[in-house]
C-alpha cells in the first residue's frame, strides 16, 4: 500500500476513504475536506475521526454542559475548572486537590475485567497529568439484575478487573457504589474516580508552547490495542447484528503504570516539564492535538519514531492506538537528559518524537514524508456541535401518575417485619463487602474512612491531620421519575454523605450516563438532568470542576434509565473529627434529622416489595441540605455525635440496619409521634439523616438544631443484641446480618 | 546513636512508605533502600513491604528476589541481620530461600481485603518482642497471593520448632496449610508474614487499631539492647 502523504491527497481529490466505517458522518466528512481545501490523508482522517467522535467532542452533550460554567457558584476554592484534564480546587495550607470521574461503560461489557481495569488506569493519568498524586480511587457500578446469568459474568470480571489494577498501584479504593437494575443489562456503567493531592505550585496543564522544546512520548510501547475505542466503541449504540467488538478494547499493564506513577511524579518535583497530557481516549492523535491547540505554536511530530509492540502497524493505527500506560510531556532542550535519566531510573522508555515549532500547524512526519497538516485547534477543539432536538417523552406523564403512594402497604407487625429483611436483603440494599473486600483499602496507609462509610475519607497531611472526603451517588430510578429533580437528588445526597462524615462540601465531578443523543426522548432526559445539576451546584454552592458524558448506554431501542452520577469532594480540618456510621456505644441516644413524608416513587420499598416504579421521587430542598450539612459538620468537629449515617434509597430501616451491623449494637426504637411505622422505616424524604448522640451532649445539640431550625426527633436508643421496633417487631442482629450479608456472596460467589 | 532501619522500594512496590512511617512512629531512623543498590548504607535491619513488584510477574516475589539489593540482604540475613518481609515481602524472602515454602493463589482465587485476627505464636523473634506468647492482634489482610504452602516435612519442622509466628484465626483467609499467617527462620531474625502490620500503627487510620507497632517497636528494642 502507498503511503497516503499530504501531497498525495492533494493529487487525488477523489479518492475513496472510509470515513464511514471510522464513525464519521457525510457532512462531518465534508467539513475536514472543508478545512483542509482538500481531502484528508488517512493518517488524518483517523485523528478527526477520533477527536470528533461522540466521546472525545462532546458533539451532542456540549451544548447543555455549558451550564455548568454559566451557573457556576462564586468558589474561590476553584483553581483550575472544566476543560483541562480534570479540575482543580484549593483545600487549604497550600494543598491543591484533583478529581474527577469518567466512565468506561462499553468496554467493560465486551471485556469486563480489561475493560474495568483500563478505566481505573486512565482516570488515574488524568489526575497524575495535573501533576498531583493520586491518593485514592473510587468505583461506581452498575449491572443488569443480580440474579441474571450475564450479571455473573460482567460483575465478577469488573471487580476483579478494578482490584487487579487499581490495587496493584497501591491506591486506595475508598468508596463507590454497586446498584443493580435490569436496566442497564447490556449496558452496565463502570464509572471510576480518582483524587489526587499536589502542593498549588505544583499544577501542570496540557499545553505545549515554546519553539524548540521536545515533544516526549513515555510509557508503555504503541500496540495495535484499543484502536477506535472512542469512536467505534462508545460513540454507538450496541447491536446483536455487528461484529464483536473486542480489539477495540485496551488491555492494561498495572505494574507499567506504578512505574509511569512514580517516574512521572520524580520528574514533576525536579519541574522538568513545560506541559503534559495523558494519552487515553484517542491516544496521540488526542495528546498532539490537544497539547498544541492549547500552546501557542504548532507542533512536528516524526511519528516513525515512536516505540512499538507490532512492527506493522500503520501511520493511522498509531495515531489511533490507545495503548495505555502512555504520557506524552512538553520539555525544554537542557532538560531533557535528566528526564531521560529518571525515565532510565524507572526502567520507562521515553523518546523524543517531536518538537514545539514556531508556527500554527500540526504536521506529522513519516519517514521524512508529511502525512498530516493540520489546524490542532480543528481536530482538538472546533469538532461539531450538535443541537439535537428533544422532547418529553410521551410515556412521562403515565409514569409520573402511577403513584406509588397507592400500593398495598404491610397490614400486620409480621408482614412490616418481613418487608424489611426482604428490604436489607435485596440486591441494592445488602452488603456490597464481597465485592468492596477485593479492593485494597489500606495501601498508603491514609485511609480514615472507606466504604461503607457515607464517604471515603483520606489523610492528605500527615502534620496537620487534614483530609479530603469523597461520596458518590445517583440514583436512576428517581432520573427516571424525574430527571431534573433525579439528578438534583444525586448531588443532594453525595453532599449529604460528605457532610455526615464531618467534612465540608467543596466542589462536583458528575459522569452523566445515558441512553442515545439521536433519540429526542434521552436527550430531553439529559437536558433535565443537566439543567437540575446546574441549577442544584449552584444553590449549594459546589462547582462542578469538570466530569465526563457517556451516551449510547443502550441496545437497541432500549437505554438505561438516565443516571448522572455525582461525586462530591470535601475537606476536613482535622480527620480526628470525623464521624463514623457505626453504632459503637450502647446507651447512645438516636436521633432523625429532618422531615419524613411519604414518599415512596422510586424507592427500594416499591422496588423489592412490588417490582414497581412509578409516581414521583422525594422532593428536593436545597437548602434545608445545606442546613442540615452544616449541622452535620458542626456535631462532628465540637464532638456532639458519634455517628451519623444519611437516609436514602431503603430509608430509615436501612440506615439503621447499617450503623447497627457496622457497630455491632442493636438498638431500641420508637416510632416517632405522627407517623406510622411503615412511613418512617421506609421512606425516602431527602434531606435526612440519623445521628447517635452521647447523653452528655444531648441538650447542646438538641439547642444547636432547635436554633437552627432543623427539625430533630428522638427515635430511640443504641442498646442490646437486636432492633427492636416497639410495639411492631424485633429482629436479632444476627438474623439482620445474616440477611443483609448472604445475598450477594449467594448470587456471585 | 539512632537505629537506622531500612525499607526497600523494587519496581512495583505499594507500602513502602507505609513500612517508613511505621518505622519513625516507631523511634528509629527509617532509611530508603533502592533495588538496584547493593548498599545497605548501614542499616541496622531491613523491612522487604508489600506490594506487586515487578507486577508479579512469572511469580510473586521470583524477579526481585534476584535484584542487587537483595545479594548483600541474603548475606546479611544469614549473618543474623534482622529482616521483616510483609506480604509480597514474605513471598521474596521464600523466593530467596531465606523462609521455607512458597504462596500459592488464595484457594478463592479472589483478591481479600480484611481485617484480620491473629495469634502470635512466638514472642521470641527479633521482630515479636513485644508481644506476649499465644497474645491475638488484628491488622489488615490484602493480598491475592497468600496461600501458604510447604511440604509436610518443613511443615513439621516448622511447628515443631515453634518457628510458625503467627496462625489465622476464626477465618483462614487464603487456605493456608495449618493458618499459617507468618514463619520465622531457625535463628528468629528473617520473619515474613502476609498481613500487613504497618497498616496497623495508628489509631485514627485503616482498622483504627495499633496492633502492628509492636513489630516495629520490637526491632527497635532488639536492636537498642544488643
Amino acid at each position: 500500500m502507498t503511503l497516503d502523504t499530504v501531497k498525495h491527497a492533494a493529487g487525488t481529490p477523489d479518492a475513496a476513504q472510509p470515513w464511514k466505517e471510522l464513525g464519521l458522518k457525510e457532512d462531518e466528512y465534508q467539513r475536514i475536506r472543508e478545512i483542509l481545501g482538500r481531502r484528508p490523508t488517512g493518517a488524518e482522517l483517523a485523528m478527526y475521526s477520533v477527536m470528533w467522535s461522540e466521546h472525545c467532542s462532546y458533539k451532542s452533550s456540549k451544548v447543555h454542559l455549558r451550564q455548568f460554567g454559566e451557573k457556576a457558584p462564586a468558589n474561590d476554592a476553584m483553581l483550575v475548572g472544566i476543560g483541562e484534564n480534570a479540575g482543580v480546587v484549593d483545600v487549604g495550607q497550600g494543598y491543591a486537590v484533583t478529581f474527577k470521574v469518567e466512565s468506561h461503560n462499553h468496554p467493560s461489557y465486551i471485556e469486563p475485567y480489561q475493560g474495568a481495569a483500563t478505566g481505573v488506569g486512565g482516570i488515574v493519568r488524568d489526575i497524575l497529568a495535573m501533576g498531583a498524586r493520586p491518593v485514592a480511587v473510587v468505583d461506581p457500578l452498575r449491572f443488569g439484575a443480580a440474579d441474571h446469568p450475564d450479571t455473573k459474568r460482567v460483575l465478577p470480571g469488573v471487580v476483579a478487573g478494578i482490584g487487579g489494577y487499581g490495587n496493584c498501584l497501591g491506591l486506595p479504593n475508598i468508596g463507590g457504589e454497586v446498584v443493580f437494575d435490569a436496566c442497564y443489562q447490556g449496558n452496565p456503567l463502570v464509572n471510576a474516580g480518582c483524587i489526587g493531592v499536589m502542593k498549588h505550585e505544583d499544577i501542570h496543564l496540557a499545553k505545549a508552547s515554546g519553539p524548540g522544546n521536545k515533544v516526549i512520548l513515555y510509557g508503555a510501547r504503541t500496540g495495535g490495542d484499543g484502536i477506535g475505542g472512542v469512536s467505534v466503541l462508545a460513540s454507538e449504540t450496541f447491536d446483536d447484528t455487528k461484529p464483536t467488538k473486542r480489539p477495540a478494547v485496551q488491555v492494561g499493564d498495572p505494574f507499567q503504570e506504578k512505574l509511569l506513577i512514580e517516574c512521572t511524579l520524580e520528574i514533576f518535583k525536579e519541574k522538568l516539564v513545560a506541559g503534559i497530557q495523558d494519552l487515553g481516549g484517542a491516544g496521540l492523535s488526542c495528546a498532539t492535538s490537544e497539547l498544541a491547540s492549547a500552546g501557542s505554536g504548532g507542533m512536528r511530530v516524526e511519528l516513525d519514531t515512536v516505540p512499538l509492540r507490532d512492527a506493522t502497524l500503520s501511520p493511522e493505527e498509531i495515531l489511533m492506538s490507545e495503548s495505555q500506560e502512555r504520557m506524552c510531556a512538553i520539555v525544554e532542550p537542557q532538560h531533557v537528559d535528566r528526564f531521560m535519566e529518571i525515565c532510565e531510573k524507572w526502567d520507562v522508555i521515553a523518546t523524543v518524537i517531536g518538537e514545539v515549532t514556531d508556527g500554527e500547524r500540526l504536521e506529522i512526519f513519516w519517514h521524512g514524508e508529511q502525512i498530516v497538516d493540520v489546524p490542532p485547534g480543528t481536530v482538538a477543539h472546533e469538532g461539531p456541535v450538535y443541537q439535537r432536538p428533544y422532547a418529553r417523552p410521551d410515556w412521562q406523564d403515565a409514569l409520573q401518575a402511577d403513584d406509588a403512594g397507592k400500593l398495598p402497604r404491610p397490614q400486620t407487625s409480621e408482614e412490616l417485619r418481613a418487608q424489611v429483611l426482604a428490604l436489607v436483603s435485596s440486591p441494592n440494599q445488602a452488603s456490597k463487602s464481597w465485592v468492596t473486600d477485593q479492593y485494597d483499602r489500606f495501601v498508603q496507609g491514609n485511609t480514615v474512612l472507606a466504604q461503607p462509610e457515607d464517604a471515603g475519607i483520606v489523610r492528605i497531611d500527615e502534620e496537620s491531620d487534614l483530609g479530603v472526603a469523597m461520596a458518590t451517588d445517583g440514583n436512576g430510578r428517581y432520573a427516571k421519575l424525574d430527571p431534573y429533580t433525579g439528578a438534583q437528588l444525586a448531588l443532594a445526597e453525595a453532599y449529604r454523605n460528605v457532610a455526615a462524615t464531618g467534612a465540608k462540601p467543596l466542589a462536583v465531578s458528575d459522569c452523566l450516563n445515558f441512553g442515545s443523543p439521536e433519540d429526542p426522548g434521552v436527550m430531553w432526559q439529559f437536558a433535565e438532568a443537566c439543567r437540575g445539576l446546574a441549577d442544584a451546584c449552584l444553590e449549594l454552592g459546589t462547582p462542578v470542576t469538570g466530569g465526563n458524558v457517556s451516551l449510547y448506554n443502550q441496545t437497541g431501542d432500549t437505554a438505561i434509565h438516565p443516571t448522572p452520577v455525582v461525586a462530591v469532594l470535601g475537606v476536613i480540618d482535622d480527620v480526628n473529627r470525623r464521624t463514623p456510621m457505626a453504632f459503637a456505644e450502647p446507651g447512645q441516644l438516636l436521633y432523625l434529622l429532618g422531615d419524613t413524608a411519604e414518599e415512596f416513587g422510586g424507592s427500594a420499598w416499591s422496588q423489592v416489595v412490588h417490582d414497581h416504579l412509578g409516581g414521583l421521587p422525594p422532593k428536593v430542598d436545597l437548602g434545608r441540605e445545606k442546613l442540615l450539612a452544616e449541622i452535620l459538620i458542626a456535631a462532628s468537629r465540637d464532638g456532639m455525635v458519634d455517628a451519623a449515617h444519611d437516609v436514602s434509597d431503603g430509608g430509615v430501616v436501612q440506615a439503621l440496619t447499617e450503623s447497627c451491623l457496622r457497630g455491632g449494637n442493636g438498638a431500641r426504637i420508637v416510632v416517632p409521634e405522627g407517623l406510622d411505622a411503615f412511613t418512617f422505616l421506609f421512606s425516602e424524604s431527602a434531606g435526612r439523616a440519623v445521628v447517635a448522640v452521647p447523653r452528655s451532649e444531648e441538650l447542646r445539640f438538641t439547642d444547636m438544631c432547635g436554633a437552627r431550625g432543623l427539625p430533630a426527633t428522638r427515635i430511640g436508643v443504641v442498646d442490646g443484641e437486636e432492633i427492636e421496633v416497639q410495639g411492631e417487631f424485633t429482629i436479632p442482629l444476627a438474623e439482620l446480618r445474616e440477611a443483609h450479608e448472604a445475598t450477594i456472596p449467594g448470587l456471585l460467589a | 546513636m539512632t537505629t537506622r532501619i531500612g525499607v526497600v522500594t523494587f519496581p512495583g512496590t505499594l507500602d513502602d512508605r507505609d513500612s517508613l512511617r511505621a518505622v519513625r512512629l516507631a523511634g528509629a531512623e527509617p532509611v530508603s533502600l533502592w533495588h538496584r543498590d547493593k548498599d545497605l548504607h548501614q542499616v541496622d535491619a531491613v523491612v522487604l513491604a508489600g506490594g506487586f513488584s515487578y507486577g508479579d510477574y512469572l511469580r510473586a516475589g521470583a524477579i526481585s528476589r534476584f535484584s542487587p539489593v537483595m545479594e548483600t540482604i541474603i548475606e546479611q540475613a544469614r549473618g543474623g541481620m534482622p529482616v521483616l518481609g510483609i506480604c509480597n515481602g514474605f513471598q521474596i524472602l521464600t523466593e530467596a530461600h531465606l523462609l521455607p515454602g512458597a504462596m500459592l493463589r488464595n484457594n478463592h482465587l479472589h483478591f481479600i481485603c480484611r481485617d484480620q485476627k491473629l495469634r502470635v505464636e512466638n514472642a521470641d523473634t527479633s521482630w515479636t518482642g513485644d508481644y506476649e506468647q499465644g497474645q491475638e492482634i488484628s491488622v489488615p489482610l490484602k493480598n491475592m497471593d497468600g496461600r501458604y504452602v510447604a511440604d509436610q516435612r518443613t511443615l513439621d519442622e516448622l511447628e515443631g520448632e515453634g518457628r510458625v509466628a503467627f496462625r489465622y484465626l476464626d477465618f483462614n483467609p487464603n487456605g493456608s496449610l495449618n493458618d499459617i499467617a507468618g514463619i520465622t527462620n531457625a535463628a528468629g531474625n528473617v520473619v515474613g508474614l502476609m498481613p500487613h502490620p504497618e497498616h496497623a500503627v495508628e489509631p485514627l487510620i485503616g482498622t483504627g487499631r495499633t496492633d502492628g507497632l509492636g513489630f516495629f517497636t520490637s526491632i527497635l528494642k532488639k536492636l537498642v539492647s544488643a
